[in-house]
Order: C-alpha cells, then structure tokens, then sequence
C-alpha cells in the first residue's frame, strides 16, 4: 500500500511573538515559504483551503499555490477545499488547469463547502440553494475534468455548447476529490461522478467514518467504475512534546471556535472537549511526533485510507511554530507513520 | 416494550447528517425502523445496508403509513415542500432547526420559533421538538444507558402532554435524561442561538443553563 501525506492551511492568519495579528499580506506571504517548506521536509501535498475572513484570509489559494509551484519540483499542489458552490465550474478548472501547466501536473483539487460559508453572500448566491449549486457544478466539473468538448446544460450558469476549454491537461485529469463532513448521500455522489473522497473529520471519533469509506468503495462498484482513494483531512498541531504543542493550539483553538461559535451559533470549546478531541478517540492531531503518528496511523487503518492531509495552524499561532510544525511533520511524523504501517 | 404489544415504529425521513444517527439510535434500542427521502427507496439502499444496518429503505408515503411515530431529519428548507397531507394524524418529531448563519434565510421562519411554524404547517399531526439541539457527531457518542453516571440531557417540547410523554420515552430509550418543556414555545429554549444548544448537558446543568438562557428568548 503506498501513503501519502499532506498539509492544508487555511490562510489562518499569523500572530507575532506577542500575540498580535500580522498583516493579512504578510501572513500569504508566509504561506508561500510554508509551503516550498513543506517539499524541503518531505511532504507529499500542500493544499490551500478557501476562506474569505479576517481571520483566514484566503479567498484565491490558486495564486499563492502558483508561487509555491514555481520555487518547488515534487510536492503537489491542492484546493483543500474549494468551495465549488459559489464558484464557475469552468473557471475552477481553467485556474487548476494552469496550475496544473505551471508545476508540470502536480496540481489537484478538493471541491466541497468546507466549513466556509461566507463566499455565498459575497457572491450573492443564497445558502438555501447549496445543495442544488453543488451538484450542478460538481457534474458539471466531472465533464470538464475529461478535457474534450463540452455540452452541459442546468440552471446554476450559462448553457455550454460543445466548448473546448483550456488550457488542456498535457496527461488527463489531474486528481480531484469531494469533501465530505458526514453526509452518506455526499459519499455516494463521489463516488456515481468519480471523484476521490476526502473525508473531513474535525470532531468526534475518527473511527465511525469507516462505514463511509466501505460505502464509498461498494458505490463505486455500483457505478461500475474502478476503486478511487480515500483521504483523511483532521486539523492538528505537531510541537516537540504533547505539552508544548497543547500548550500552543489550545488557546487559539479556543479563541477562533468561540468567535465562530458567537457568529454561528454553537458550543465554545471546553478543556474537557479538547481532552476528548486530543485523546486517542477525537478528531484534533495535536501533540509529540510520535503521538500524531500513532494517530494517523491507527485512523488510516480504521478509515481504510491511503492519504492524511494535517490541516495544520490556527489564527494566532507565528510563522516559526508553524515552520517548526511542518518540519517535524515531514521529518518525523511521516516517516514514522509509513514505519507503523509497514 | 413488553411483548405483548406492538412495538413502537419509526419513520426517520432525511437521510443526510442526523438521519441515520437517529436511525442507528433508534435501532439500537430495539424500535423497528424505516428510513425515506424524498426519493426511491433504491437511492438509499447501499447507505442502509452500510450506515444504517437493520433498517428498512421505503418510500416516504409507505414509511410514514406504518409509523407510530415520524422523525424529521431533513433540510428546513426542504420541509417546505413537503405536502402535510403525507403527515396528517401522525406524532412528529421535529429534529430540524432554522439557522439562517449556516444554512440561509428562510422567510417563512423569520418570525417566531421554527417547531411552531413547523406544527402550524402540519394542523393536522402532532409536533414534539427533539433531537435537535445536539450536534449529530456528538449524538451517537455522548448516548449511554439510563443508568450510567454523568449520563446526558435532551430537551424535549410539545403542547400536546401524552406526545411529549412518548417522546420523552423514546430520547431516554436511545440514551439522553429527557427534560420535558410544556410548549413548542417553550421549545425556543433549544433553538441555535439558545442556551443549550450545541452543548451536551447533564440534566441538572441543563436546567440551570435553561433557566439562565430563557429571559433572552422570552
């Protein structure tokens, strides 16, 4: 079985040394080095997910990915997710077909809402209409990934007419997945168009999505097509030991669910919920090298999965500890997890 | 449930997030129980047999025909095209929620609390207010046996007393300490935004937290 392993950032805003927020450009800036990092130190994808916050200021992840693609050679390159609803199927695949021309075909995509739901008003799409916009542009994006001509027609954009759209991939679809929080009719639309199934896991055991991915695979056979892979994407903290790295995630952690808690309307974290997410059986990776490996190892058995995506960072946390969080993720986690699995 | 009467049967309609945590919930406390969308019984069949093993795909109509008691897992915004005639003399558990910050505005539920308009739609079924304060990740594995210590609270609100009574049964059989509230009104108490939800609760900490939170509603 060969493993893959990525990184995924939201844009998450940086703090300094004191705690202050540094400037939304700064913090992009510090994503680009983040991610020619991540290739330094081993990692197999960096994936850039949509958000158009003050806190996650990341709305065209495409253009910092470009920057990565032009200063690296391996590593690929990703959405993680992008949020396809309020998105132009064809442009998505236009930027990602570029992407995909700049880095020489180390780019992918994760199409999904995430957990960003700000995009809809910002583009004056209404987020009662999300299902119907998803599935539209997900079929839609299926045929486009094809790379022939394309007719299409629906009600979420303009009819297309056996339009060529470019730029061509040099060899086939680049990979594309769905991401799914816990839908099993999202597991199955995966898998009737084709796409790979990223599971999102960011609370509660990890273990009880594996039904999802026998569901996924069993659908594909349905469908009649061949086995596709399954990845996990959790949100985590690697530091030197569990203390330090509890000691860094847990207070920006705390600060940025409780200010979506107050905007969305749902439970601020406690220290016993963080000690239960933290713990063997939750969905947060944070801790030691070895603590996270052992995690990701134990869950990409259960979830019978091939690729682990860390979501690493949280706003307030500095550049060095997420440049020491990727360094010990690609020279410690990562070996040691492919060891476990061996 | 004694075995000389019927057993209580479910129909969960929704299969997306809560559905089959429901289903599962249900099952696993003996109730039979069959699970619809608003499709063939076909489109959710390999989602039975894997997600929610031991209960039956039908078609809505069929599924709601047999019940005893109907759970609503769907979409708000779905609800509204859902005919009430497919509901009429049935005891409903309403487990959806409007919450216009992660799923948009609703204009028929900008006014008042959602289980109200919910039971003013269906005039001709009986609506309880239920199983919908907890998040579904956290409902599997926060339920425990009526016994167990430290065991967890859920809400449960009608206007109709013996509603809320069977109700109150079913929440206590899938593993939650029921805490009645004597009106869907009352029920705003459970609403995003309200003081409970999102949390899970020990019955006491769910009174006190109720109690705290219910001038803001009033």
């Amino acid at each position: 079985m060969t493993y893959t392993f990525g990184l995924d950032t939201f844009g998450d805003r940086n703090g300094d040394t004191d705690g202050r927020p540094l400037s939304h450009a700064q913090t992009i800036r510090n994503v680009a080095e983040e991610g020619v990092f991540a290739e330094q130190a081993g990692v197999d994808f960096f994936g850039i997910g949509e958000h158009h916050t003050e806190y996650f200021p990341m709305p065209a992840g495409d253009v910092v990915l470009a920057a990565i693609a032009a200063r690296t050679e391996r590593i690929h390159l990703g959405s993680a997710v992008t949020v396809l609803s309020s998105d132009d199927p064809v442009r998505v695949f236009q930027r990602y077909s570029t992407l995909n021309a700049i880095s020489g075909g180390r780019a992918e995509v994760i199409l999904g809402r995430g957990s960003s739901i700000d995009s809809f008003p910002l583009f004056g799409y209404d987020l009662a209409d999300y299902e119907e916009l998803f599935d539209e542009k997900a079929t839609l994006f299926a045929e486009l990934l094809k790379g022939g001509p394309v007719t299409w027609e629906g009600k979420t954009r303009a009819p297309l007419l056996d339009q060529d759209v470019v730029p061509h991939t040099e060899s086939g679809p680049f990979p594309a997945w769905i991401g799914v929080g816990g839908n099993p009719q999202s597991v199955i639309r995966a898998a009737r168009l084709g796409f790979s199934l990223a599971l999102a896991i960011i609370g509660g055991p990890p273990a009880r999505f594996a039904p999802y991915s026998q569901l996924f695979q069993r659908a594909l056979e349905k469908f009649g097509r061949a086995p596709l892979p399954v990845l996990v994407h959790s949100p985590g903290h690697v530091a030197a030991t569990d203390e330090q790295a509890r000691a860094e995630f847990w207070p920006r952690w705390r600060d940025i669910i409780a200010l979506m808690a107050a905007e969305r309307g749902f439970a601020i974290p406690t220290e016993e919920s963080f000690e239960r997410e933290t713990g063997p059986d939750g969905a947060l990776y944070v801790g030691s090298p070895e603590t996270v490996a052992r995690k990701i190892a134990a869950n990409l058995q259960a979830l019978e999965a091939t690729r682990f995506d860390l979501k690493y960072g949280m706003p307030g946390l500095t550049h060095d500890q997420l440049m020491t969080n990727i360094e010990l993720y690609g020279g410690q986690v990562i070996p040691r997890v492919r060891e476990l699995l061996g | 449930m004694s075995a000389t009467t019927q057993p209580t049967r479910l129909a969960v309609l929704g299969a997306g997030h809560v559905g089959p945590v429901i289903a599962r919930l249900a099952l696993k406390a003996g109730y039979p129980v069959a699970i619809a969308t608003s499709g063939e019984p076909e489109d959710i069949a390999l989602i039975t047999e894997l997600v929610i093993p031991g209960a039956q795909p039908r078609w809505a109509s069929d599924a709601v025909a047999d019940a005893d008691i109907v759970v609503l897992a769907i979409p708000l915004h779905r609800f509204l095209d859902v005919d009430p005639q497919l509901l009429n003399g049935k005891l409903v558990v309403d487990a959806m929620n409007y919450w216009p910050a992660s799923d948009g505005v609703l204009a028929a539920f900008e006014d008042g609390g959602s289980s109200e308009i919910v039971a003013r739609r269906l005039a001709g079924s009986t609506v309880v207010k239920a199983l919908n304060h907890i998040g579904y990740h956290e409902l599997e594995d926060r339920a425990r046996p009526a016994d167990a210590p430290g065991r967890r609270a859920a809400g449960v609100a009608g206007d109709d007393p013996a509603a809320v009574a069977t109700i109150a049964g079913l929440v206590d059989a899938i593993g939650y300490d029921p805490v009645r509230l004597d009106s869907l009104r009352a029920g705003r108490v459970l609403q995003p935004g309200g003081p409970v939800f999102g949390v899970v609760l020990t019955s006491r900490e769910f009174e006190r937290a109720m109690r705290a939170g219910a001038g803001s509603l009033a």
